[in-house]
């Protein structure tokens, strides 16, 4: 194969790690950004978003339509015992930062073992819900990737509107801003934490449905969305929807290709020291969103 | 004792009532009625749970059929599960705990090549027998002990060196190997690049996938365009990620011939979606996974007691596939453990030196309910059995045995002696 | 001061005394606890003192056990290894403190977990080296310890015993130092000791190259008296171990690492005998923990009453 193709490759490859990552690091993002506090069970539910997804793909006959109804079923699902979680659990910690991350590596045990014990260890596949194969001159790609990629940028921009554009977005801003303002002027904090808590997990979730088809859903897997998320959110910058974006497509787009120069064990290694590195160097890329 | 999950029950109860002997089985010969005590290593959580799960059920099912011929001995068996996380420090404590806690007589069961390196050392300390269903080549590469065997399932440097002969005379000889870039997937790179070239192919390329990766397409530029034949070999829950990506690569364009380990499609529906392009290319199986029209007779009855149907599925859950080139070994380990104690007189754990020179004497294993895979060569030296392997063609959806290698074609020069080393 | 070495003597003197009465399941399982414990007073010196929350310490007690184990494996000595495992801890902490203490809080939790994925990523790289993702064995010859057969129950006990105690004294008198009072002053408010003429960098960094030390004998210790060495000892997973001990035994209590290994350990080898649910029962502990009991067993009953518990 050419270099041209070659690249067009790495392209294709690198824009849906970036549109993966980017879907998988929004509600992070968002809880990171509104509450302060590390959620370490993000990861679960996203792994909990896919594994529902199955079984309600199971439970639907035709594979459209399983799609569409996970795509619906699971964020609610999700997202209601997220906000359970919130009220039940964090609430009572105060969202200390340090208690908040003992405790959802507490909850990501649990949720794992949830997920073993009602679903399996298998690696389940979901059915995408269209089957487009587009065949190029050098190599055929998978049509169902390239629709990843619009949907992250939809849902991306969603996020962007409630944020920026919506009442609940303006209270959710407040709330970041200063707690105890947004308290005196008569705004729910309690509920506006567990709202957001939610939010993020159903993001995770919708996240995991639409990725599903192209992954597999499995009771493990959502280790690796949780440590891609942390750095795409912390690069990009604390609750910045727009930093996550670049974040996501330029770690995207460097792992493409980068695994492409080098033996790819060896890039992984660059790609985890470069990340490191940038925390450790780049500090202001952290919290460059902050008000 | 734990309780045994229900389908558990079931299918050794159909295994032993299919094999009744008229009656209740009677341990009568035995010098002590009190039963023999088998430690099982089970991978039941972590990366291997998905084969764990079935090697349990296998391991239920074939102590079903033991006890009901009798047991061990005229002795009872039991087999005491414990979860080693697939994890090798865990691993090495689960082999400590069922031994020195629960009294077990020897252990067996472990698949996860660093499991077996992590617990075989204590074993070892130990003195308690440890045979492994893993087919790494730790066991015949001389790095661990006297007292860790494989007699059931064929090594990985066997499995590929038999096979090469039939994939560079048939396919064509020049290959390219994608495998996961850690110790299994070097074992294949190693040996198969040089049984190849020794049936005058070569390996012109081999593309390593680090074992964290998740999406595989951009791997696929790599190949060759003069790539004859795909030989791919993956492991974990991404397996089915990998042959997906690798269908949608090449799409409805020219494409080499494929040659896959089942381990890149093994506890995976041949019938999930995305898979219809691998009509047509093959795989290498221990075991094969659809019942082929020529099985032998024991096949059915084998079927039945682990709860496999025709397709190499659950019985009770047709999407829930087995990991059926894997999983005989664990049933064919216990058996090679009743005729090993048999052999050795044995009573206690005072005779496990006995049991281990028992087997370690053994040299071969004719096919049949014991041994259902087939007919085996164990060297006692190497502490490794051999058997033959199956390459199976996608025909229709299902796997269909095209060839079957003879126990020669993998035989390699002993790098151990074992039977030299003290207890 | 009598009373708290007393208190600390006299647990040195249960644990010797154990080895001796101890069935062999559990007397084998003490060997490996304390062996984690010194690990997790090694994360307990960096935690619980000096308030650095790091999710890398598998990259020490890997580096640590590695250095050990290859050194043993070329035919070295395993009392030298022991010393190699320390620099190996001690060098990998400087490391990944130069740069990672730049940061603080959360990113530098993120840092240390990266830091310590590339490790354990370069462990699986030269896999021709270091056994990659399997490890590999130790000979049997480089598991002699000062005449000490290290795979004997006895003399295993008796050296983790020995490494325990030295570990455990050792961080006594750090913590009871002037240093351990800045230490200490450092996670309760940084600012004013900065104020007071301290610097925070190379106050953090001596703490983090210490606790890397304890985590690099931890390592090379566990290598030699069980006889294995691989990188899945580097994994995430054995960085969220130490904190779960010392979390459970009172961070920032020089006993609460030991308690807390011993009771988890425990808890999870009955919780995965008895059930399935092995990984629940550490997730409910977690949640228990940090709800009811944030500062630990030990630290808990600092609070109510037994003040001069170190």
């Amino acid at each position: 194969m050419g270099t041209g193709p070659l690249l067009l490759l790495a392209t294709l490859e690198g824009t849906v790690m970036a549109a993966v990552l980017a879907l998988a690091a929004v509600g992070l993002s968002l809880s990171f950004g509104v509450m302060r506090v590390v959620n370490v069970a993000h990861g679960e539910f996203f792994m909990l978003g896919a594994v529902l997804a199955w079984a309600v793909a199971q439970a639907v006959p035709s594979a459209p339509l399983g799609f569409v109804a996970a795509l619906v079923i699971c964020p609610v699902l999700v997202g209601a015992l997220a906000y359970a979680i919130d009220a039940g659990l964090l609430r009572r910690l105060k969202h200390d930062p340090e208690a908040t991350i003992v405790a959802t590596i507490g909850l990501s045990y649990i949720l794992q073992q949830g997920a073993l014990s009602l679903f399996g260890p298998d690696a389940r596949p979901v059915e995408a819900p269209f089957t487009l194969r587009l065949q190029l001159p050098w190599f055929g790609y998978s049509g169902y990737k390239l629709f990843v990629v619009v949907a992250a940028a939809l849902v991306l921009l969603a996020v962007w509107w409630v944020m920026t554009r919506s009442r609940a977005g303006l209270v959710m801003r407040a709330t970041q801003i200063d707690r105890a303002t947004a308290r005196a002027f008569g705004i729910n904090v309690d509920r506006v934490y567990a709202g957001t808590f939610a939010l993020g997990a159903g993001l995770a979730a919708v996240a995991a449905v639409l990725i599903v088809p192209i992954q597999q859903a499995h009771y493990l897997m959502g280790h690796d969305p949780l440590l891609l998320s942390f750095i795409v959110v912390i690069i990009g910058g604390l609750g910045s929807i727009r930093g996550t974006l670049i974040a996501a497509l330029v770690i995207g787009l460097a792992d493409g290709i980068l695994s492409m120069l080098y033996p790819p064990t060896l890039a992984k290694i660059f790609a985890t020291l470069a990340v490191a590195l940038v925390l450790v160097f780049r500090p202001q890329g952290l919290f460059g969103a902050r008000p | 004792m734990k309780t045994l999950p229900r389908r558990s029950v079931l299918t050794g109860l159909a295994a032993g009532s299919a094999l009744a002997l008229g009656g209740l089985p009677r341990f009568v010969q035995a010098q002590s009625a009190a039963p023999i005590k088998l430690g099982f290593q089970l991978h039941r959580t972590g990366i291997g749970a998905a084969y764990g799960r079935w090697y349990e059920r296998t391991a239920q099912a074939a102590l079903a059929l033991v006890n009901a011929q009798g047991g061990i001995n005229g002795r009872p068996v039991e087999i005491l599960f414990e979860d080693d996380g697939t994890d090798p420090k865990r691993g090495a404590e689960v082999v400590e705990k069922l031994t020195t806690q629960h009294g077990c007589d020897l252990i067996f069961g472990p698949l996860f090549s660093h499991v077996v390196i992590g617990s075989a050392p204590r074993a070892g300390e130990l003195k308690v027998p440890y045979l492994v269903c893993s087919e790494g080549y730790h066991v015949a590469s001389g790095m661990l002990n006297r007292w860790t065997l494989q007699p059931g399932i064929t090594d990985v440097r066997a499995q590929v060196s038999s096979m090469a002969p039939w994939v560079t005379q048939t396919l064509g000889k020049r290959v390219t190997m994608v495998f996961p870039d850690y110790a299994f997937g070097h074992d294949h790179r190693d040996f198969f690049t040089e049984a190849v070239k020794a049936q005058g192919g070569e390996v012109i390329a081999q593309i390593a996938v680090p074992p964290t990766e998740t999406s595989f397409t951009r791997y696929f530029p790599q190949i060759p365009a003069e790539t004859e034949v795909l030989y791919h070999v993956m492991v974990g829950p991404a397996v089915l990620t990998f042959v997906k990506e690798l269908g949608e690569f090449y799409g409805s364009g020219d494409r080499p011939q494929i040659f896959g380990f089942i381990d890149s499609l093994e506890a995976v529906d041949l019938a999930a979606p995305g898979l219809e392009f691998l009509e047509g290319t093959y795989f290498w199986e221990a075991h094969n996974r659809v019942k082929q029209a020529d099985a032998p007779e024991w096949e059915a009855t084998y079927r039945a007691a682990v709860g496999v149907d025709d397709n190499g599925a659950s019985v009770s859950d047709a999407r829930d596939v087995a990991t059926y080139s894997h999983m005989f070994s664990v049933w064919e380990t216990l058996f090679t453990i009743k005729k090993g104690m048999e052999a050795a007189g044995y009573q206690s754990p005072a005779d496990r030196q006995k049991f281990v020179e028992a087997l370690e004497a053994m040299t071969t294993f004719d096919a049949g309910l014991d041994h259902v895979q087939g007919a085996k060569v164990f060297n006692g030296k190497t502490h490794q059995v051999f058997g033959s392997q199956f390459i199976s063609k996608v025909e229709g959806g299902k796997l269909m045995r095209v060839h079957q290698t003879s126990i020669a074609d993998g035989q390699y020069p002993d790098a151990v002696d074992y039977t030299a080393q003290s207890f | 001061m009598t009373r708290v070495l007393v208190l600390h003597l006299a647990v040195l003197a249960g644990l010797a005394a154990l080895g001796a009465v101890l069935p062999a399941y559990h007397h084998g399982m003490m060997a490996r606890i304390l062996m984690l414990a010194v690990y997790a007073i090694g994360y307990n010196i960096a935690f619980g003192y000096t308030g650095l929350l790091s999710l890398g310490h598998a990259m020490f007690l890997g580096a640590g056990m590695m250095a050990a184990g290859l050194w043993v494996q070329q035919g070295g000595s395993a009392a030298a290894a022991l010393g190699l495992g320390a620099l190996a801890g001690l060098g990998a902490a400087t490391l990944t403190g130069v740069l990672a203490l730049r940061t603080a809080g959360v990113s530098f939790m993120i840092v240390t977990l990266m830091f310590a994925q590339a490790f354990y990523l370069t462990l699986l790289y030269f896999g021709a080296i270091t056994g990659g993702d399997e490890g590999f064995p130790l000979p049997a010859a480089g598991r002699q310890l000062m005449g000490l057969d290290l795979s004997q129950d006895g003399p295993r006990y008796a050296v983790a015993l020995a490494i325990f105690a030295v570990a455990l004294l050792v961080q006594l008198a750090l913590v009871r130092s002037r240093f351990g009072r800045t230490l200490v002053a450092m996670r309760e408010n940084e600012e004013r000791s900065r104020m007071l003429g301290y610097n925070p960098f190379t106050t953090k960094l001596a703490a983090l190259a210490i606790s890397g030390l304890f985590s690099g004998v931890a390592g090379a210790g566990y290598g030699l008296l069980f006889g294995y060495v691989g990188a899945s000892f580097a994994t995430i997973q054995y960085s969220i171990l130490p904190m779960l001990y010392v979390l459970l035994g009172g961070a920032g209590t020089t006993l609460g690492p030991l308690l807390g290994a011993v009771l988890m350990f425990y808890l999870i080898d009955t919780a995965s005998s008895l059930t399935e649910l092995s990984l629940a029962v550490i997730g409910a502990a977690l949640l228990f923990l940090v709800l009811f009991a944030p500062k630990g067993i030990l630290g808990t009953l600092r609070d109510r009453g037994i003040r001069w518990l170190p």
